[in-house]
């Protein structure tokens, strides 16, 4: 690959990707590792010397944990320090002294020490492995210092095993080592070690003689303490890339080529992966994992499968990227996914296929070497002598009686047929082979390869037996039927080949069908979800119903407790199992059953990340230990949580803007509500002043006729104010919802007739024009409601219509309601305002400005009707002048 | 004026509404007697007997209820009910407990007085309608022979509607609630059938009312009940 940029001038991208791994770790706690070749080093004792140099700086140091057997020198240090109890795990009757994570958090101490970074935790502890305990304590801002022996790094596991003979289970990610802010070498010359170690500083002195057969001879610890120190070196020329990156010179090859390593269920790949790794490491290449899923894993026996899982965690851990493709054949998969992603390099093992079958079957490595092209392949010899023996395949597939059975059965039916065609019809022999071969296609087609294969052996012997000459013998007298033998025995096999491949073929495709199938029908039910209750109820009936198992949604609470917010019925979480989705929420990574955090809970927990936050947790209680150990369900839960994460901070942003936007239109409510109450309250009392004080003032000098004009101004402004008052209250009271709609039964005439009665009052030149059908039935609500909307109606066309303009007011059925009409003979609506007249503070018609209301009159009237699920709404009349329509619902409505 | 010195009550706690209704009722020739709290419009009422009660329902030391139901239950003294808007409850509270008029604040002066003017009359009328007729406007009722007139026109009212006018006419000019008409007409057993007293009085409007849409006798006081008027 060709970088085109100035190799003098620094990548921006990368610089970009240094400043935010700095701030990242303005953050973050820093880890310190101290790191040896072997126990015994000293890394124990130079941490806590360098610890108590720390604190004499006068940083709170805290010793989370160091090893219960130390040192007699060791322990001198520990002297005077702060130091965290043990944390007591009683385990199959022993007892366990493990590191106390929660209670380090919550003593937040600025640095803190935790021996043994490989250490694998005690059951029942929150995570399987102390190196997450540590990456808990960093991600709380927490210095930790710890130590680590080369045999632990994952990657090397092998070599170690290679050299030294003992495998070692205890390893550690080769990502934390890479990511630790600083490295110490602890190191101590191989003859010394043995030396301490036979004087007994290191263990007791009956172990020491054990330990010193085992690990500690003198080629074992020159091979580790060549390893470890090629660790530390390899780390070095990676903080002078950084530097350099930083400065100038970034390498071409920053942007290096890429490596893909083949997985697959043989044990040997764990191998492959770590060379992978290593080769990655050495060349500063991004790397892949690639597994084929070629058959459904179903075919897979059950310590195949998990070899497999097992084998693509560890490339995950080993910081390589995991891909799992699907298709017929493996090597057209592998060579297309590499070309699309850039691949140089191909690291596949050498398979150990020996003898006759590696002339008859060109192997996957041969088929790959075909097809590569220009990318470069790596062989890997697989270690014979360990590569297990443990079947690939089911064992149900190989002994699969009914089969068998059918496979006979078809076989003597056939043979029957023969002797039937031959010796009673005497046809040729040649018609009876078609149907040996019919028979083997149709046994094929049903089972596996292998009772395929039997059945044209059986075909091709029954068919010897019966009906070639020398007849009921297997000897042959014409070698003519040996090529016949030969040519029958070869198609059957090969059509049992072809039909057991075609069926893996059929049943991969159905479980990839599922699998999109589910993912597909949930994001279609998931994108009409409008609100986030029918989103949860959605989801989680979707996840039990695929899944076959109780699922949960667990939101954080009010209190920043986790709640349930939503779950199958027979899902039943005690608060242990909250905790851990309490921290699957808090960390944004999965945990439960089936992880390696908190592993013995009895669901497992994915989070549903946003993208700015964890919003919550997805739980399911799977139906059997082994159900989310199969990659493909692992991966449909996953993927199903993203898309629900998804759904769910669409729905949030949406609500959110919808709250954002309510919010807006309330100040927009406010302003527009002080500016009428200033303006039009102050009118009425402008003139009510104005008016009292002259007659105050003036009152003697002023003609009678005058005072009285100044008093009747007095008595009307003030009415008026009073009646704008009462509105803004009944509005206030409407939006407060604490108007309750007293419910009973009224009759629409009377209330009719009450309110043009207070407005008749008023104004004694006005004609009102009533039209009340009879017998209407009788109205259910709140009549001085309903009063008050014909009231503000009557008033509405009296300030807008002609004072000799009579207002017609009519009532009638109208289906189950009873339909009221409010006319005028004004000028009419605002054309283009037929709806906007009913909001707040709306005041239509030219002289608006002059209008007694504040424009709450019939924003008050639509409020009642919506109380009373009745309807109010106006148009323009034929002729002139506005219609307002009142539907109230009756009774029998 | 008939009774020209008649003492009216006036219990209020706010003194310019208490000194502006002081003002209006000296003027049209009341006696006036004042009463901030509740405590001592009952010391009054029991030591004046007054000939009218204006209670504002709204008392800093008491319900004003209480005050309505010690008047009752020494005399049948007229109580005009002064309230606040939004106290729907309260009034019909009081009118159920024997008030027999109410005002919303804020009211015109002219109202009140004219209120006062037929509570002050209308005892008179309670011992009266055995003196075989009783006539208001058009409306004629021979109470021996039930017999009802409506501007010389005979018309037949049900037992009921008989019944129900001639409650309205006993308490001429008092607001009668739903429930107080219901017990008078129907008996104590009915209490919520209210819808009764509407379709009843919605028959009797059609029957004596010259213009059913434009009330002359019976008014609608909505959703507290009816008053029949019995002024020109």
């Amino acid at each position: 690959m060709v970088s085109t940029h100035d190799p003098q001038r620094p990548d921006p991208d990368a610089l970009l990707l240094q400043i935010k791994k700095q701030e990242e770790s303005q953050r973050r706690g820093k880890l310190k590792i101290f790191f040896g070749a072997s126990a015994g080093v000293g890394k124990t004792y130079a941490m806590l010397e360098d610890a108590r140099k720390r604190a004499m700086d006068g940083v709170r140091v805290l010793v989370g944990y160091a090893e219960p057997h130390i040192r007699p020198e060791t322990e001198a240090l520990l002297l005077g320090m702060d130091i965290l109890a043990y944390k007591i795990i009683e385990y199959n009757g022993t007892t366990l002294k493990e590191f106390d994570l929660d209670a380090a958090i919550e003593k937040a101490p600025e640095l803190i020490l935790v021996d043994e970074l490989a250490h694998t935790n005690a059951p029942g502890m929150r995570h399987t492995k102390r190196w997450q305990d540590v990456a808990e304590l960093l991600a709380a801002g927490i210095d930790v210092y710890t130590t680590l022996n080369v045999q632990h790094l994952e990657s090397v596991n092998d070599i170690v095993e290679r050299a030294t003979g003992v495998k070692v289970k205890e390893t550690l990610p080769d990502s934390v080592f890479q990511s630790a802010d600083e490295v110490q070498l602890v190191d101590l010359p191989p003859e010394k070690l043995i030396e301490r170690l036979e004087e007994g500083k290191i263990y007791a002195p009956d172990r020491a003689a054990a330990a010193l057969r085992h690990f500690f001879s003198m080629g074992n610890l020159l091979a580790l303490r060549e390893l470890a120190l090629r660790r530390t070196a390899d780390r070095i020329n990676q903080d002078i890339d950084t530097l350099r990156q930083g400065h100038a010179a970034a390498k071409a090859s920053a942007v290096s080529e890429r490596i893909m390593v083949c997985v697959g269920p043989s044990p040997f790949s764990a191998n492959l992966v770590r060379t992978a790794a290593r080769m990655a490491a050495a060349w500063k290449a991004p790397w892949i994992a690639v597994y084929v899923e070629v058959q459904t894993s179903s075919g897979l026996s059950e310590a195949a499968r998990q070899r497999v899982t097992r084998t693509l965690n560890l490339a995950e851990q080993l910081g390589g990227e995991v891909v799992t493709l699907a298709g017929v054949s493996a090597d057209v998969e592998i060579i297309a996914y590499a070309q699309r992603r850039h691949v140089a390099r191909i690291i596949v093992g050498k398979p150990a296929v020996r003898g006759w079958r590696r002339w008859l079957h060109r192997s996957f490595v041969d088929r790959l070497i075909q097809r590569s092209g220009d990318i470069n392949l790596e062989l890997i010899r697989e270690d014979a002598d360990r590569t297990s023996t443990a079947p690939l395949r089911s064992e149900t597939e190989r002994w699969d009686l009914r089969g068998l059975t059918w496979a006979f059965a078809i076989a003597g039916f056939n043979t029957a047929l023969g002797i039937i065609l031959c010796h009673v019809l005497g046809l040729s022999n040649i018609n009876v082979i078609m149907f040996y071969l019919l028979g083997v296609i149709w046994i094929s087609a049903r089972y596996s390869r292998f009772v395929g294969t039997m059945t044209a052996v059986v075909s091709v012997a029954l068919f010897d037996f019966t009906v070639v000459p020398p007849y009921y013998s297997f000897a042959v007298s014409d070698t003519q039927y040996l090529l016949t033998f030969a040519a029958m025995m070869a198609t059957g096999i090969y059509i049992s080949m072809l039909a057991t491949r075609l069926r893996r073929q059929e049943l991969l495709a159905r479980s990839r069908q599922q699998h999109v199938e589910m993912l597909l029908k949930s994001s279609r039910e998931l994108i009409v979800c409008s609100d986030h209750k029918t989103l949860l109820k959605v989801s989680v009936e979707h996840v039990a119903e695929f899944f076959a198992s109780p699922a949960g949604v667990i939101l954080l609470g009010p209190a920043g407790r986790p709640v349930v917010a939503h779950a199958s019925p027979d899902l039943v979480l005690d608060d242990k199992e909250l905790g851990v989705a309490d921290w699957v929420i808090r960390h944004g990574e999965k945990a439960g059953a089936g992880t390696s955090t908190l592993p013995s809970a009895r669901a497992i927990y994915l989070p549903l990340k946003g993208v700015r936050s964890t919003l919550g947790a997805l739980c399911l209680i799977p139906a059997t230990s082994a159900q989310l150990t199969y990659p493909e369900q692992m991966r449909t839960v996953e993927s199903f949580a993203a898309q629900m994460a998804m759904a769910f901070e669409r729905i949030m942003l949406s609500e959110e803007s919808q709250r954002a936007w309510e919010q807006t239109e309330r100040e927009v409510l406010r302003n527009t509500l002080l500016s009428a109450v200033s303006h039009d309250l102050r009118t009425p009392l402008a003139a009510i002043t104005g008016a009292a004080t002259s007659l105050l003032q003036a009152g003697d000098v002023l003609t009678a006729e005058i005072r009285e004009y100044l008093l009747h101004t007095i008595a009307q402004e003030s009415m008026r104010m009073e009646r704008l008052i009462g509105k803004l209250l009944d509005m206030t009271r409407l939006e407060a919802g604490e108007t309750r709609v007293a419910r009973e039964l009224f009759d629409v005439g009377e209330v009719i007739v009450s309110a043009v009665d207070r407005w008749r009052q008023n104004d004694q030149h006005r004609a009102f024009k009533l039209d009340i059908a009879d017998s209407l039935p009788q109205v259910s609500g709140d009549p001085l409601l309903i009063e008050q909307v014909l009231s503000n109606l009557i008033e509405n066309a009296m300030e807008h219509a002609p004072s000799e303009s009579p207002i017609e007011i009519q009532a009638m059925t109208r289906g189950s309601m009873v339909l009221i009409r409010v006319m005028d003979r004004g000028p009419g609506l605002p054309p283009h305002d037929t709806q906007r007249i009913f909001e707040k503070f709306f005041r239509g018609g030219a002289n608006a400005s002059r209008s007694a209301g504040l424009g709450l009159g019939l924003a008050i009237c639509r409020a009642i009707m919506q109380l009373h699920q009745g309807s109010i709404s106006a148009r323009n009349r034929d002729g002139g002048g506005a219609e307002f329509q009142v539907l109230l619902p009756t009774l029998t409505g | 004026m008939a009774n020209a010195a008649a003492v009216i009550l006036v219990v209020e706690d706010d003194p310019p509404i208490g000194r502006f209704l002081r003002a209006a009722l000296d003027a049209n020739g009341y006696r006036v007697l004042e009463a901030a709290t509740c405590a001592k419009a009952m010391m009054l009422f029991n030591q004046m007997a007054p000939d009218a009660v204006i209670l504002d329902l709204g008392m800093p030391d008491c319900d004003g209820m209480e005050v309505v139901r010690h008047i009752r239950r020494l005399a049948g003294t007229p109580i005009l009910i002064v309230s606040a808007r939004g106290h729907e409850r309260g009034k019909i509270e009081a009118l159920d407990a024997g008030a027999d008029d109410y005002l919303t604040k804020p009211f015109g002066i002219g109202e009140l007085l004219a209120r006062l003017r037929v509570a002050l009359r209308r005892p008179i009328r309670m011992d009266e309608p055995s003196e075989g007729m009783v006539t208001v406007g058009d409306i004629t009722v021979k109470p021996d022979s039930r017999e009802v007139t409506v501007a010389g026109r005979q018309v037949h009212l049900t037992p009921h509607e008989y019944r129900l006018l001639m409650v309205l006419l006993r308490h001429a000019g008092k607001v009668l609630t739903h429930k107080q008409l219901l017990k008078e007409v129907w008996g104590v057993g009915y209490g919520f059938e209210t819808h009764y007293v509407r379709i009843y009085m919605n028959q009797l409007r059609k029957k004596i009312e010259p213009a059913p849409s434009q009330p002359r006798y019976i008014y609608t006081e909505i959703g507290v009940g009816y008053r029949f008027n019995a002024e020109d």
